[in-house]
């Protein structure tokens, strides 16, 4: 493999991206690398969409009184943003498109295992997407992300099946990704690539695949059972049918509780990257970092009850699942101090995607040591579903996981179309993006141990100056994803004058030794590897340990 | 707008100085970490920022002392605070001697309360301070979750099931209640005060108020022609239910079953789910034609006609 600054072999190849132009060159492309473009660009719509539920959330919360709009169009905006953010932004982010484009790279194949059944996925991906928002404008949807019974499955009166069937077939496109991804890391590796030399952001996508290849059916069939029981009447959660209302909750999180992990682990692969590339050194302890992300994987699935303190659940049952959750909780520590000691003497550059990890790596302690305060029990029976609750997903999945896509965004955009973007507003965007985030999520922590409930349209007015607060920082933060918008877009009008070399970082990694943009076939040899993963350094030195 | 920026809500109950102290060993523990992480963030990339572009770091490969360290030395921190938490959890649910009996039924969008001498409230409650309460709790429609900030405690409010917890108030004031589990339109609606009263002033506030919960319940009961069945003196063609909650009633088919709320509640609107011993199953369900506060009423009655007996012994 070659690290030097080559320049891309303009002339003397066709790239994914000039071979073929019309739309369906695009539509029906097998090419994991047009296919991981097709989810970038539908994404991000899901993203604005997204935000623009959410910039109504943060207006009406402005004052005490519910007098923006009525309540019920609140509760609709909160539930849309969590539905789009969540099934149709979060969960596909970092996998469906960088890892899409870079897994089989990474990989040293020609694609994915499955490639037509990889375009399946982007297709049931928008059927999902489409239903969201069919149901979005017919009546739009107000039951939250969650779906609790016998509220969505009786009494609510808005688009509840359609939203659930998006969800349901968006489901479906994840797990065939995540089968997709398995059966290529462990058939298509280049000679030379050992499992002890494949880049963590495999490894993150490997633990990723598992959890949605056999997590993603249970949502999908509690899904199912909630849409039967409200159009057919037939009881599984309506205690009035003869249902239990605690069941659904159970089997909802038995899922939603690993997904969480679907929306962080594929952003630690990704922080794991450009921690090493940006250090020009190899990561500190490759195999707990890789380790810890099929730890995190396998003891994800057993701590569900954690969500459910306060809803009748066994006590003894609640005993159980803090210790567990306290005990996923090491995993991620693990990560954080590995990614920390990593940079002991490195060669560290502040270019864009480093500050974006290390705003990952900040952002996403908080994250973690909150988690583990609402993991204990008595005081969860307090900040359970108030704005505390908030405050800790915010700041793991926004703080950690769209940190780290708009990281792994920057890191491998010269890669994907070949063009390099303009570095000081790249910095401006991130140093907005991690002071708006902080501004507008930590006065929520302060908010939820006042006692201030979430989902709530209209609060009392002792809490104005919070919640003024937070609006103010959501600007800023909104401000700070447009420019991104903006100069990557531009960096795609500026031509050949922004032409992004074959390794303009000098990062390890065979993603790196091919031209920017790659060729349709990734490599124009097949590459053999024959060096250890993240090979930088000439000498060998201890830890001070 | 209050100027104020308030930071903590009150502490008002037995729980409160728990969740609180334990809350500030959690700030600790996460500030100390999160300072940690940030300093050595900044730290090494000052100190390691690039110089010059031909650099050439190191190999480091690794540490396992640290590794051991820094996944144990936290995870213990942790395993230390757990059985506090447990403790204020445990509060909750354990039965309090002497404890005064709130019932609540949530329904969209507001809270029916009452307890078995007072009268009916709507989104207030009045209690007497330092009293143990006993919340048992259920939902007409959807769920709910019963939360007072200043007792720093919450539980979920089922349809179909009661769920309970106990609570001590200790100070006296005007706290907020919320529904903190999402219920609907009028979700942020679904608010109300709870009074913690001094004892002379709670007495003074009974006296002023209308029937009793168990008055209402007795009313239930002969209005249903319960009392035609159910005779005080066990010749009826029902079981007498003097003392009858909290004892242990033999079935029919042998199983001996704790009589509490939840069985009550059973008996009334599904009799034929059990039946008790020496009885044939003629008692008519009653679902669907008592309210969940009725029932509520009528299971104050029974539990009422339990104290009277216990007084004749
Ligand atoms: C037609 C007569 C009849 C009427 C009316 C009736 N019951 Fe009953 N009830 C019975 C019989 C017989 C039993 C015992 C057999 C069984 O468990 O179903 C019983 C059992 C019970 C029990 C369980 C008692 C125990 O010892 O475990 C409760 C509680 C009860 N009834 C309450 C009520 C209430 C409240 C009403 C009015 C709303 C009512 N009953 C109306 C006949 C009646
Ligand atoms: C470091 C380990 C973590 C621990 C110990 C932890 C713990 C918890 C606990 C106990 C709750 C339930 C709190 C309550 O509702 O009362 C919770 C809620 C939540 N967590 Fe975490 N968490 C961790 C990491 C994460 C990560 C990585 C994500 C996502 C990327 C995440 C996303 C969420 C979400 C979305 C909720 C709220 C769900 C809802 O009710 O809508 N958490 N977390
Ligand atoms: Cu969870
Ligand atoms: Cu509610």
């Amino acid at each position: 493999m070659s690290t030097t600054h080559a320049g891309s072999h303009a002339d003397n190849y066709v790239s994914y991206l000039g071979n073929g132009t019309t739309w369906q060159s695009w539509l029906l492309t097998k090419d994991h690398k047009r296919i991981a473009i097709l989810y970038l660009i539908s994404i991000s719509v899901f993203f604005l969409l997204g935000g623009i539920f959410a910039a109504a959330v943060r207006l009406e919360l402005l004052t005490p009184q519910s007098d923006l709009m009525e309540a019920e169009t609140y509760n609709k905006m909160f539930t849309m943003h969590g539905v789009v953010m969540i099934f149709f932004f979060l969960i596909p982010s970092i996998p469906a498109t960088l890892g899409n484009f870079l897994i089989p790279i990474m990989c040293g194949a020609k694609d994915l295992a499955f490639p037509k059944i990889n375009l399946l996925s982007w297709y049931l991906y928008i059927i999902g997407g489409v239903l969201g928002l069919y149901a979005a404008v017919n009546g739009g949807v107000e039951t939250g992300w969650t779906f609790y019974t016998p509220y969505s499955s009786t009494y609510s009166n808005s688009a509840v099946i359609a939203t659930a069937m998006g969800a349901f077939v968006a489901g479906f496109s994840s797990i065939l990704t995540g089968l997709n991804f398995i059966v290529t890391i462990h058939k298509m590796r280049a000679p030379g690539l050992t499992w002890g030399r494949l880049p963590l952001f495999v490894w993150a996508h490997y633990a990723t695949s598992l959890i949605q290849l056999l997590g993603t059916p249970v949502i999908a069939i509690t899904l199912v059972l909630m849409m039967l029981e409200r159009a057919f009447r037939i009881g599984f959660f309506d205690p009035a049918l003869g249902g239990d209302p605690v069941l659904f909750q159970h089997l909802f999180w038995f899922y939603s509780h690993p997904a969480v992990y679907i929306m962080i682990l594929p952003g630690m692969g990704v922080v794991s990257e450009i921690i090493t590339a940006f250090s020009r050194k190899s990561v500190f302890g490759y195999k707990f970092i890789a380790g810890s992300s099929l730890g995190i994987a396998v003891i994800g699935f057993f701590v569900w009850g954690h969500h459910m303190f306060t809803s009748g659940q066994s006590v003894y049952a609640s005993m159980v699942f803090a210790l567990i959750t306290q005990a996923v909780a090491v995993p991620s520590a693990i990560k954080v101090f590995n990614w920390t000691a990593t940079m002991y003497k490195g060669s560290v550059s502040w270019d864009t995607p480093m500050l974006y990890a290390l705003g990952f790596i900040g952002l996403f302690t908080i994250g973690g040591v909150t988690g583990v305060t609402v993991a204990m029990l008595g005081v969860d029976l307090h900040l359970h579903d108030t704005y505390f609750i908030v405050a800790h997903f915010h700041y793991v999945m926004v703080g950690g996981m769209v940190l780290a896509y708009l990281g792994g965004l920057h890191f491998w955009w010269p890669k994907m179309t070949g063009r390099m973007y303009h570095e000081i507003w790249a910095r401006v965007s991130a140093v907005l993006v991690f002071l708006g985030f902080n501004f507008t999520f930590f006065p929520q922590f302060i908010l939820g141990y006042m006692g201030m409930p979430r989902r709530y349209a209209a609060y009392p007015e002792e809490w104005q100056v919070l919640h003024i607060m937070s609006t103010v920082g959501a600007s800023v933060l909104g401000f700070g994803f447009i420019l991104p918008g903006i100069y990557l877009t531009a960096s795609l009008l500026r031509g050949k004058a922004a032409q992004a070399p074959m390794n303009p970082y000098g990062a390890k990694g065979l993603e790196w030794t091919i031209p920017s943009p790659p060729p349709t076939e990734n490599f124009l040899a097949m590459p053999t590897v024959n060096e250890e993963v993240y090979a930088y350094a000439e000498t060998e030195e201890k830890a001070l340990v | 707008m209050n100027k104020t920026l308030p930071l903590l809500p009150e502490s008002a109950s037995n729980l409160a100085a728990d969740v609180d102290l334990l809350m500030i060993l959690l700030t600790v523990f996460s500030i100390f970490f999160t300072i940690v992480i940030f300093v050595a963030v900044a730290v090494l990339a000052v100190k390691y920022h690039r110089k010059s572009e031909d650099e050439v770091p190191p190999h480091i490969h690794g540490s396992l002392p640290l590794e051991i360290a820094w996944s144990i030395g936290p995870f213990l921190l942790v395993l230390a605070m757990l059985p506090l938490s447990a403790k204020i959890m445990m509060n909750t649910y354990t039965p309090q001697p002497y404890a005064m009996e709130i019932f609540v039924t949530g329904k969209q969008w507001m809270w029916k309360l009452q307890h078995p001498e007072g009268p009916r409230e709507i989104n207030e409650l009045h209690v007497p301070i330092g009293k143990p309460l006993k919340f048992t709790m259920i939902s007409e429609d959807v769920l709910h979750s019963f939360y007072v900030p200043a007792f720093r405690v919450k539980k979920d409010v089922l349809p179909g099931r009661y769920t309970n917890f106990w609570v001590t108030p200790t100070k006296v004031g005007t706290y907020h209640l919320f529904c903190a589990e999402y219920c609907g339109t009028q979700h942020s609606g679904m608010i109300g005060k709870v009074h913690v009263m001094e004892q002379s002033d709670y007495e003074k506030w009974l006296s002023g108020g209308d029937e009793s919960m168990t008055a209402r319940g007795e009313a239930l009961f002969n209005q249903y022609g319960c009392v035609t069945c159910h005779l005080a003196d066990g010749k009826g063609r029902g079981p007498a239910l003097v003392g009858v909650y909290n004892s242990m009633v033999k079935m029919q088919t042998g199983a001996i079953v704790k009589a509490d709320e939840s069985y009550l509640r059973e008996s009334i609107i599904n009799p034929r789910a059990k039946i008790v011993e020496k009885y044939s199953s003629i008692m008519p369900t009653f679902q669907g034609q008592i309210s969940e506060e009725g029932l509520l009423q009528i299971i104050a009655y029974i539990k009422s006609l339990e104290q009277e007996g216990e007084a004749q012994q």
